[in-house]
């Protein structure tokens, strides 16, 4: 028999990891709220057909990727700039604002190949080859999208621990 | 289960993004609310304390379709109802406001009737036939299973009457707790007989 669990399992179990995703690729502002929630809303649509056996979180990742391209295009429409710094205080509780700021901003700041690839594989847990169906192109151009994307994060993160004893730009 | 082991900066990036509880919490109940709304929500649910212990309610968009004892296992009742009606279920109380309200109001000896809309496609044939009967028990009163086979135009089914009893998909608000043995002991109940005893105890009492 076709037995799945129900919903709300489903969310327990990814909705984090979809909410991170969003955020990592749109910033962490209502836009990704505005994603997650359509991502499952889509799927609790679908849920009843979904052959059983459907890996959820790879599935929700893909579902994710197309809300955000729509999310970028409309953007990119009303040409507004990203908001890619909370406006408000963050929740997270690291003790360093200011690092974290410049790693939202490095984030934002990354080509959208590269800064999805990163979501995808980092967060979403996306093996490269269904990275590569998702943006096109080879699994190796994904892994290097991906490394490209990481490596740039991780001058910024370490330039930013020196730069943030001055004064944030 | 995240790629983000051995790359710090990526496990950095995962502590960035992780949502708290709080916000989570709101994304999920908006979640519900617009698939309550959108018509996609086939089946809410959410869990009460109560007297005899924690109660899971679940209900369709035609009424009411399950009421669970914990000791029925609310993991165990939530995949039933994913594998018999629909795996469209999400924790959402907006539906289930009214049962909970009047369940409250049982429960403190201020209610002895449910007005509510039920929903019996968890059952069928001669089971569905009894437990739609059961209801006309009156409050504080109590049949035989003997009597109900009686009632229901089918007197020798009184072992068919007890097992629709068992599987009486909304206990409480569907009294299966007032029908008991002809010898005056309370028999078997999906809550345990210590909550059988107690349902019949709070109605003697009012």
């Amino acid at each position: 028999m076709d037995t799945k669990p129900p919903f709300e399992t489903v969310v327990d179990q990814h909705g984090s990891t979809v909410l991170r995703v969003c955020r990592a690729v749109l910033g962490p502002g209502p836009d990704a709220d505005d994603a997650w929630s359509e991502v499952f809303l889509a799927a609790l649509r679908s849920y009843p057909e979904l052959p059983a056996a459907t890996n959820m979180q790879a599935w929700l990742v893909t579902v994710a990727h197309r809300k955000a391209i729509d999310i970028i295009r409309s953007r990119q429409r009303r040409a507004t700039p990203i908001e890619a710094v909370p406006d408000t205080e963050s929740t997270i509780g690291l003790p360093d604002r200011v690092d974290e700021q410049e790693i939202w901003q490095a984030v934002a700041a990354l080509p959208d190949r590269q800064r999805m690839a990163v979501a995808y594989h980092y967060l979403g847990g996306l093996p490269y080859a269904g990275v590569a169906e998702e943006l096109g192109g080879s699994t190796d151009a994904a892994r290097r999208a991906a490394a490209d994307g990481i490596k740039k994060l991780r001058t910024t993160v370490t330039r930013g621990g020196a730069a943030s004893k001055g004064a944030p730009r | 289960m995240n790629q983000t082991t051995g790359e710090p900066i990526a496990g950095r990036l995962a502590s960035l993004t992780e949502p708290t509880a709080t916000e989570l919490a709101a994304l999920r109940r908006q979640l519900a609310d617009i698939a309550d709304t959108t018509g996609i929500l086939d089946v809410a649910y959410t869990v009460v304390d109560s007297p005899v212990g924690p109660l899971l309610l679940a209900g369709t968009e035609r009424g009411l379709v399950r009421i669970a004892y914990r000791r029925e296992g609310f993991d165990a009742v939530l995949q039933a109802l994913a594998d018999r009606l629909s795996p469209r279920i999400l924790r959402s109380p907006g539906r289930l406001d009214a049962a909970a309200r009047q369940l409250e109001e049982y429960f403190a000896g201020r209610r002895t009737g449910f007005d509510l809309a039920l929903d019996f496609s968890l059952s069928s044939g001669f089971r569905r036939l009894v437990q739609q009967h059961l209801p006309d028990i009156g409050y504080g009163h109590t049949e035989t299973y003997r009597d109900v086979a009686a009632v229901v135009g089918n007197p020798r089914a009184v072992r068919a009457v007890g097992s629709a009893c068992a599987t009486n998909p909304l206990p409480v608000v569907v009294p299966c707790h007032r029908v008991v043995r002809s010898d005056g002991t309370p028999g078997g109940y999906a809550g345990g007989p210590a909550a059988k005893v107690a349902l019949l105890a709070l109605e003697s009492a009012a």
